[in-house]
């Protein structure tokens, strides 16, 4: 049964988009940690999405390959009052972008809906063809 | 009767129009992954593939052999508007209204595969 695939289809894009919005739910709670050298720091984390091709029937799944961090320089603040604080007097902030974050999250959001609409409309269409000439 | 010519053209519409749910869906669920490249079904080319019956290679050879299962009907990759930089071609608008064109196109054939049924069962009860 055919349409039985676009739930896995569906669901796979589903389980995707929910890891990216974890991961935005974890670089925005971290957006404001310090810590007390660079390689302490929280750096934002990415999720990379990858399509697994059904070679026999042309379609593909998602499925995130990974979890990367985000390679961009962490920044450093002066506080010297802060407990982290460095000799210098230097605390290092995470590297995430809230403004990045925010429009990350909407597109998640979208993109989770986008299936939860396709998984329904596959639904009522099984259900349909199962009453088919009742 | 031949149940299948009873049935007529939307027996066999209907799976390739489920076919075509499916490969919408598998455009919406990489909306985001890079390098996915959108694809879509084109009906003229099952009309024809159709009407031709089961296409049969060019063989120019004695030696060349044709493929054990027929052909599988053609997937054809989306041309994009707007390519974004990851080498992703999936519009999620335009792939959200060819999958709502397609769950209307898949409801009509259901439905006239329905009617056709239903007229069965009144002959066979002699209603």
């Amino acid at each position: 049964m055919q349409l039985m695939r676009i739930f896995d289809l569906a669901g796979s894009g589903m389980v995707a988009e929910s890891v990216r919005l974890n991961t935005v739910a974890s670089n925005l709670a971290n957006a404001d940690s310090v810590a007390a050298s660079p390689a302490e720091a929280y750096r934002a984390r990415l999720p990379v999405f990858r399509a697994v091709l059904d070679r026999a029937r042309g379609v593909a799944r998602v499925r995130v390959a990974g979890i990367v961090e985000d390679p961009r320089p962490v920044e450093r603040e002066y506080r010297p009052g802060h407990p982290l604080a460095d000799a210098d007097g230097y605390v290092w902030r995470s590297n995430v972008s809230v403004v990045e974050q925010m429009a990350e999250m909407i597109a998640a959001s979208r993109a989770y809906q986008t299936n939860v609409e396709v998984l329904n409309t596959g639904r009522q269409l099984l259900l349909a063809t199962l009453r088919l000439g009742q | 009767m031949d149940l299948d010519s009873a049935l007529g053209i939307h027996a066999q519409a209907l799976p390739w129009r489920a076919r075509r749910l499916e490969v919408l869906a598998s455009n919406l669920a990489n909306a985001e992954t890079p390098g996915y490249r959108a694809r879509d079904l084109d009906f003229s080319d099952a009309l024809e593939a159709a009407r031709r019956g089961r296409p049969v290679l060019v063989a120019t050879d004695p030696r060349h052999l044709q493929p054990a299962g027929g052909l599988a009907p053609v997937l054809r990759y989306r041309i994009p508007a707007q390519p974004s930089l990851d080498g992703n071609t999936v519009d999620p608008d335009l792939e959200k209204a060819a999958f709502a064109e397609a769950v209307v196109r898949y409801q009509a054939s259901l439905r006239f595969l329905d009617g056709k049924i239903k007229g069965l069962l009144r002959a066979i009860k002699g209603e």
